[in-house]
């Protein structure tokens, strides 16, 4: 069939938006709450449908509203500001924060890096705390920093907040959001953006047109509202073609991992407890775990871009995490609801992009609006949303257009004037130290933290994402290099990634399978991800020149892929994707040290709604 | 005379089926754990009903289509986001229970109620479509039930094929054991039809389309009655959702020569696959003989029916 038999449709809006997360919930929920303000209905018409009220259309690549996103904890300082009488029972699995801990954990195994800063931490913290830090290997830390506290705050699974906003928004009738429709671009035409276009569907898995072909729609609108999370198309596109603003730029990147986990009979833990890890399975990798009504937990680990190892893997560090005896304590004997991983945008304010432009508007964590510093994102997400909403009806009611400099006036200045605003100039640098190590990441953010962004520690050379070693070098003294090449010859040949041989040839234990809670990866996939592909769309990762993949040496996305989607290649060449187990986490894009990964708009993931 | 069809499709919510469904007892009875927030597709057997019904209706002008939906009312206004871009469709909306715990008697009567209230609809161009299993714990009962009300005795189960035929006559094929079709023709509507899986790929999304749907899903959703469908006094002494079953088997086939036409995985036959199904085909003349009664009869074969092999 070609494509230029089928013409390409169009359709007119008032404002479009991309991505349904915390971010355009605020948005939508301001937005719909005005249309239905009989004070508010006179100016809030639609221009291309005169008549009717503001046409406004939100489309979300994921197969529901609810579907792979992340259970948090927040101070929920926006969502009450717009729920003033929120009770948390009326969002399924929230409740409110009981009891908050710090908790840095040993290494009970030998196997994780520590470097000499660490071990004095390790030793100097074991001091407080002798007899119990030696029997759980772990230390309760006496005190929570006032900037790291969610005292008083929720804790809530994004998944069923995301459902029971949308559903407060449908029922308003004022505005549609339309999930399991990805958006492929935004349509710019002289510097403006002037709509979006949805993906072809219909096509085989290399976009090209076959049976049931439809061209993505064109979605025109004055005002194209850009929520699609860290590794959006739309919004990495829009980076693509305005730039970053000087000085901005986008370094720091983190996965978090989760599961949702119905806790043993024996776990004494109460709805609301918060536990905040650090120092292990790697001193790098920090780790959560909130407590639920009704005996559930959501608990993960977040892989930072920092973590220079050639072999990251959120999932086998994750299992490690979990089997820490601090943690273990309360899961042993737990059984694994869901499952899934994202992307955070961890540059927060540094990575912060052109908010507004002639006829688009960005909102959310693409926006940079995560706290690294506060360990805060949804809250940020959902307040710059809420603002750019005010923005908006304040625009339409004074009749003036969306152009950069009016939606600089009326958006960008509410969110510079707002909490949101200052506390990430706080943290602008509060994570630099860790490009030294982790003892100066710690330093570091204590003292941004304490200081309130004046004392920061310095980056220095940073080595992230352009400093990651070679096997050799990362495993020196630990595996000879001998043995790394007999494991890369091995691994090569059964087509699987290097890590779990490389971590269990440097000291750590094999998983005990129990098949309710420890799992393998891919039982994970189906057992807690249920993860889907639906035929008829192009593939949304893409290894854009084979040849630079082929002379690849670490090749990370291997690695780091969240659901194992992408494998090695043969011969270890060009890596294999299967999209049937991809998560949409993005990871490989900002692993990828050649950048030669495309990560298209794409329909399917996750099917969990409880993450 | 108009030659279009009025298509009403029965269909509601089921959880995803990927997720984890777990029976509870709770104290209304019989349940699912945390089936609230169990994120929901329109059944599937319905599903493919409403993409043949909205088919059936772009290739016959005049047509129109509704699909009456029994189900929590906030859990369809969240399914609507999911189907309204698929196919167009008038909204008719009851708000009551759609787990797996209804009774199918009280569903078939609130349908067939719903149906007789749908405004312009002309029940002597009435084709009525549903899944072939729904709401009925796989019994494929409730669309015989509500056809019964209506007063509809063409009735076809399992259907994977209807057909309009320039003659104003219909014919269905039906699923029957052994993989083949029985094959039959009716003067015209009104049908019943509970479907199989059709032989429709799942339509792409139609942002018009949704646009459109969702004017009037809203206020269908706002009106929507509330019934009791649940199997009050029911005592269920035991309850299982249905066990996933692997029976993949594998059969390896050792070749002597390798052949570059063919992949290491096989072809279907070397997997034991049976061949592409043959077609019965069984003709059913109907004339309506007087109101209400029906008069069945072969067109060749003497009092019998006549199979087409």
């Amino acid at each position: 069939m070609s494509e230029t038999t089928i013409e390409r449709q169009s359709m007119e809006v008032d404002i479009v938006c991309v991505g349904f997360g915390p971010a355009t919930g605020g948005f939508l929920t301001t937005l719909s709450r005005a249309l239905q303000d009989p004070d508010k209905q006179s100016f809030l018409q639609s221009r291309v449908m005169p008549g009717m009220p503001l046409q406004v259309v939100c489309y979300e690549r994921a197969d529901d509203i609810g579907f792979g996103v992340s259970g948090v904890v927040t101070r929920a300082h926006g969502l009450r500001q717009s729920f003033p009488d929120l009770e948390p029972g009326e969002i399924p699995m929230s409740c409110p924060v009981t009891e908050e801990k710090l908790v840095y954990l040993k290494d009970p195994m030998g196997a994780s890096r520590r470097p000499a800063g660490v071990k004095s931490i390790d030793v100097l913290l074991g001091t407080l705390r002798p007899i119990r830090a030696r029997r759980d290997h772990a230390v309760e830390l006496p005190h929570i920093p006032d900037f790291m506290s969610k005292e008083d705050g929720l804790v809530l699974s994004i998944g069923q907040f995301n459902q029971w906003v949308g559903s407060l928004l449908m029922s308003s009738g004022q505005v549609q959001i339309w999930p399991g429709m990805p958006v492929a671009k935004p349509l710019v035409e002289d510097s403006r953006v002037v709509g979006v276009r949805l993906v072809d569907q219909g096509t085989n898995l290399k976009g090209v047109p076959s049976e049931g072909y439809m061209p993505g729609m064109d979605v025109e609108a004055a005002l194209t509202v850009v929520g699609d999370g860290p590794v959006g198309p739309v919004g990495r596109m829009l980076d693509e073609h305005f730039g970053m603003p000087a000085q901005d730029q986008r370094r720091d990147w983190a996965v978090g991992m989760k599961m949702v986990v119905d806790l043993p009979e024996h776990c004494r833990l109460e709805p609301g407890t918060v536990l905040h890890t650090l120092g292990y399975p790697e001193p790098e990798i920090f780790g959560f775990l909130y407590v639920m009504p009704e005996r559930i937990a959501s608990l993960g680990i977040f892989v930072p871009s920092w973590l220079d190892s050639p072999v990251r893997t959120s999932y086998r560090y994750l299992q490690h995490w979990m089997m820490h005896p601090y943690i273990w304590r309360y899961l042993e004997g737990g059984a694994l609801r869901s499952w899934g991983a994202k992307t955070l945008q961890e540059s927060g304010r540094r990575g912060e992009p052109h908010l507004v432009g002639h006829g688009f508007a960005r909102i959310g964590e693409g926006s940079g609006s995560t706290n690294v510093l506060t360990g805060s994102g949804v809250d940020e997400a959902w307040t710059t949303g809420v603002q750019l909403g005010e923005g908006v009806i304040e625009l339409l009611r004074d009749g003036k257009p969306f152009t950069r400099e009016n939606l600089e006036g009326a958006y960008v200045r509410r969110r510079r004037d707002s909490w949101v605003e200052k506390e990430a100039r706080v943290a602008e640098k509060a994570r630099d130290g860790f490009q030294r190590g982790f003892a100066s990441g710690l330093l570091g953010m204590g003292l941004s933290g304490l200081s309130g962004g004046k004392l920061n520690v310095s980056s220095g050379k940073g080595k992230g994402r352009e400093g990651v070693p070679s096997l050799e070098e990362y495993y020196e003294g630990r595996i000879d290099p001998e043995r790394i090449q007999k494991i890369r010859r091995e691994t090569a040949a059964a087509r699987t990634s290097l890590h779990a041989a490389l971590m269990e040839a440097a000291g750590w234990p094999p998983i005990p399978y129990d098949g309710k809670l420890l799992v393998s990866q891919q039982d994970a996939l189906l057992i807690g991800g249920k993860v889907q592909a639906p035929p008829g769309y192009p593939d949304h990762v893409v290894f854009i020149y084979p040849s630079v993949c082929e002379g690849c040496a670490s090749k990370l996305c291997i690695e780091i892929c969240s659901g194992e989607a992408i494998t090695p290649g043969e011969g270890g060449g060009l890596p294999e994707f299967d999209r049937e187990k991809c998560v949409h986490c993005g990871a490989c894009v900002w692993n990828c040290e050649e950048e030669n990964i495309e990560f298209r708009a794409g329909a399917g993931g996750l099917h969990s709604a409880e993450n | 005379m108009t030659s279009g069809f009025h298509i009403v499709v029965c269909g509601s919510l089921v959880p995803d089926p990927l997720q984890t469904l777990e029976p509870v007892q709770g104290p209304g009875g019989p349940g699912l754990k945390n089936e609230m927030m169990l994120p929901s597709v329109l059944d599937p057997w319905a599903a493919h009903a409403l993409y043949e019904a909205a088919h059936l209706a772009k290739q016959t002008p005049d047509s129109r289509v509704w699909l009456v939906s029994l189900g929590p009312k906030a859990r369809l206004q969240q399914l609507m986001m999911s189907i309204a871009q698929k196919a167009a469709f008038q909204l008719v909306a009851v708000d009551g229970s759609a787990s797996g715990f209804t009774d199918c008697y009280d569903v078939a009567a609130v349908l067939a109620e719903a149906i007789e209230g749908i405004e312009g609809l002309d029940r002597s161009r009435l084709l009525l479509f549903g899944g072939r299993s729904s709401a009925s714990r796989d019994a494929g009962v409730t669309m015989q039930m509500v056809g019964e009300r209506l007063g509809i005795s063409e009735q076809f189960l399992a259907v994977d094929k209807l057909e309009a035929r320039s003659d104003g006559s219909l014919r269905v094929l039906e699923r029957v054991e052994g993989g083949r079709y029985l094959a039959s023709v009716c003067d015209g509507p009104p049908l019943v039809c509970a479907w199989s899986t059709g032989e429709l790929p799942e339509p792409p999304n139609n942002p018009q389309i949704g646009m459109q749907n969702m004017r009037a899903i809203m206020p269908a959703l706002q009106k929507a009655r509330t019934v009791q469908v649940g199997a009050a006094g029911t005592d269920y002494r035991s309850v299982e959702v249905p066990r996933q079953r692997r029976d993949t088997r594998v059969v390896k086939m050792r070749r002597s020569t390798k052949s570059p036409a063919r992949s290491s995985s096989g072809s279907g036959a070397e997997h034991g696959e049976s061949p592409l199904p043959s077609t019965h085909t069984r003709r059913r003349h109907v004339t309506q003989s007087g109101p209400g009664s029906l008069d069945r009869r072969s067109p060749g074969l003497g009092g019998g029916e006549r199979w087409e092999l």
